[in-house]
């Protein structure tokens, strides 16, 4: 009798037990998932972010416009054939 | 009273209440197995429609760069706006806020939104501007909602848009690489399952049903700066000489990449126009008779058969001949002439006579082993294979007049291809332009050969040859111009195509450069003096780019000894 009552307790406290389990893990998996779209979010933002940041560093290595500022701005201009010189190899 | 309640009960009014009831228990019994039972499948699939959703997971695509890495089409998320006419009709004193922030007439707005009131979901803007949308997303007006959508950019916009192509409003390829590689960019959009709420809120994320997978990214064998230098001079040269049309092609001999591919006309990726004008790559689809430029192949043909040397004497007095009812005429009468001098004068009497000592069978050999009358195999969308009809039915004069580039036809990057077997001693390779491709090199022809014909080459680009616009400083130049009338309904009309094909340094050939300018309408028009001036411009540039040593040490030292202190 004793020893039913011991079996009877234990699986209550067992059933307890999981049931208070499953919660916690219920929780977290939501708290988990919450996170995850952050993270995604966050990830998809830098991602974003980086392609605008090729883009724009492409618009401003374009050799058009660094030429135009070379020519321009900076008054540079490939040299004549006869102000270079050639080192015997 | 209590005895009046018991006398009056009667047994029989309680059975058939009990038997009522039990009824009512069956039937609802009844009623439960049945859903439960029978109908399970049905309702539940039904339950979870209801809060159980499939969503999508964008991917981008994949990003094209060129041979260092530096982007050439890029994917970026844009936002666009659109509203669900229901909630936003609720509260129509915002329609004016919403209207100026995406530029456009509160009027209009009003009216295409209470025009459509009975839909869910209408779109107001696709692809707006990064502030507009930052802009909308702070107004938080009930029922205007931002998607994110992908949008391609093309960074070096017109200068290579030919070659990469576009997408469409899907992002799916529709030109260019674009559409031959669409597999490879696109990626595999991913799904998960979710339960939302009423409000359509995310609540739980159940399994992610299918991963995305993004697209991939492509490098091509063209160098942004070189592309840049060959559209920037061709350009530069189609609106000098009011041509229709031209092309650049810049191959690296060594490897077969395309290190640079421009046309013009062009058009900007980044704002398509509805016309389709200037959209194809004609360098790749776009055939023309290209005249003199293929006089080396025939010398090549001839060598080959063992008929001439390069010093072998030909008459070309009196600098024209009769072939069965046509004239074929030079420039002027260049008297005796030798093989090679036939390659620096351009003389098509010359090479005529030549010619018509080959078999045609082995002329039409030697054409077909340099790559002419075969696409190249570029994969390249619409690439053409040129024409070059089957040696049987040549005629003799037709075969005079293939020797000097008429009645075959060709693409720009055929020539190019050809042109690398000369520069390569006799090695082939298929042009590619996705970089890392290996293409392996066949030989084709002997290199003996083909260094005799590059020599002959070298005579061109020199004050006695037809091409001396076409020379670099410092550097030995090898090449070809063409000059070739274009063939219209009414036989050969006065309208040109000016050609001017070769390769540098000759002591060591690395590049070969085809320029190709259509119809010019400024008076000139021999390729020697339109294509060659455009071949030197974009050889000395992409010489310089790509730090290869000057070859032409003897007259740079006298040079620079002449000017040193």
């Amino acid at each position: 009798m004793n020893a039913r009552v011991a079996f009877l307790i234990i699986v209550l406290v067992a059933d307890v037990a999981s049931a208070l389990g499953v919660v916690y893990a219920r929780h977290q998996s939501r708290h988990l998932a919450v996170r995850l779209g952050v993270l995604e979010a966050e990830r998809d933002q830098a991602v974003a972010e980086w392609s605008r940041l090729q883009l724009e560093q492409a618009y401003l290595a374009d050799a058009g416009q660094i030429e135009a500022k070379a020519r321009n701005e900076l008054d540079m201009r490939a040299p004549e054939a006869t102000r270079i010189l050639v080192v015997r190899p | 009273m209590s005895d009046r309640e018991i006398r009056t009960f009667i047994p029989s009014r309680l059975y058939a209440l009990i038997a009522l009831l039990g009824l009512v228990s069956i039937a609802l019994i009844a009623r439960a197995v049945h859903l439960q039972v029978m109908e399970t499948d049905f309702l539940q699939g039904q339950g979870e429609a209801r809060y159980l959703r499939v969503v999508d997971l964008p991917t981008t695509r994949g990003v094209i760069s060129d041979r260092n890495g530096e982007p050439l089409a890029v994917s970026t998320p844009v936002d666009s706006v659109w509203v669900n006419p229901k909630d936003l009709l609720q509260v129509p004193e915002r329609i004016a806020e919403l209207a100026s922030t995406l530029e456009t007439d509160a009027e209009a707005l009003e009216r295409k939104i209470t025009q459509r009131s009975g839909r869910e979901f209408v779109w107001l803007k696709r692809r707006i501007h990064p502030r507009v949308a930052d802009a909308i997303r702070e107004l938080s007006i009930p029922g205007v909602h931002l998607q994110k959508e992908y949008r391609r950019f093309y960074p070096a916009g017109e200068v290579a848009a030919h070659l990469i192509g576009f997408t469409n409003i899907d992002d799916i390829g529709q030109e260019g690489l674009e559409l031959a590689y669409n597999d490879w960019l696109q990626g595999v959009p991913g799904a998960k399952r979710v339960i939302k709420d009423r409000k359509g809120r995310t609540v739980e994320e159940i399994e992610l049903v299918r991963k995305p997978q993004p697209g991939k990214d492509l490098a091509l064998t063209i160098d942004r700066r070189l592309q840049y230098l060959a559209y920037r001079e061709l350009k530069r040269a189609v609106l000098e000489h009011g041509a229709a049309s031209g092309s650049v092609v810049l191959l690296d001999v060594d490897t077969g990449e395309v290190l640079a591919m421009a046309n013009q006309p062009a058009y900007n990726p980044n704002q398509l126009s509805a016309k389709s004008d200037g959209r194809r790559n004609r360098a790749v689809t776009d055939v023309f008779e290209p005249g003199s430029v293929m006089k080396p192949f025939a010398v090549l043909s001839l060598l080959e058969n063992e008929l001439v040397t390069p010093t072998t004497p030909v008459d070309t007095n009196p600098g024209y001949v009769y072939m069965s009812g046509y004239t074929i005429k030079d420039h002027r009468n260049y008297g005796l002439l030798d093989v090679t001098g036939i390659i620096t004068k351009s003389s098509n009497v010359g090479i005529s006579q030549l010619a018509l000592q080959l078999s045609s069978e082995s002329m039409w050999d030697t054409y077909t082993r340099v790559g002419f009358g075969e696409a190249t195999g570029t994969g390249f969308p619409g690439e053409s294979a040129g024409v070059l009809r089957p040696h049987a039915r040549w005629r003799p004069v037709e075969q005079a007049t293939i020797s000097y580039g008429y009645g075959l036809s060709v693409t720009v990057l055929q020539l190019a291809q050809a042109f690398a077997v000369l520069a390569d001693e006799g090695r082939l390779r298929q042009p590619s332009l996705v970089y890392g491709a290996t293409n392996p090199p066949i030989t084709v022809t002997d290199p003996r050969l083909a260094r005799q014909v590059a020599a002959m080459l070298e005579t061109v680009p020199t004050l006695e040859g037809t091409g001396k616009q076409a020379r670099v400083t410092n550097y030995r130049v090898a090449g070809k111009t063409g000059t070739s009338r274009k063939a219209s309904a009414a036989g050969y009309a006065s309208r040109y195509v000016a050609s001017f094909a070769g390769f540098a340094p000759a002591s060591d050939p690395r590049l070969v450069v085809i320029a190709v300018v259509n119809d010019p309408s400024e008076g000139k028009f021999y390729g020697g003096d339109v294509a060659a001036p455009l071949f030197s411009n974009v050889m000395s540039g992409a010489l310089r780019l790509m730090n290869i040593a000057p070859d032409d040490y003897e007259a740079a030292i006298a040079r620079s000894e002449g000017v040193a202190p």
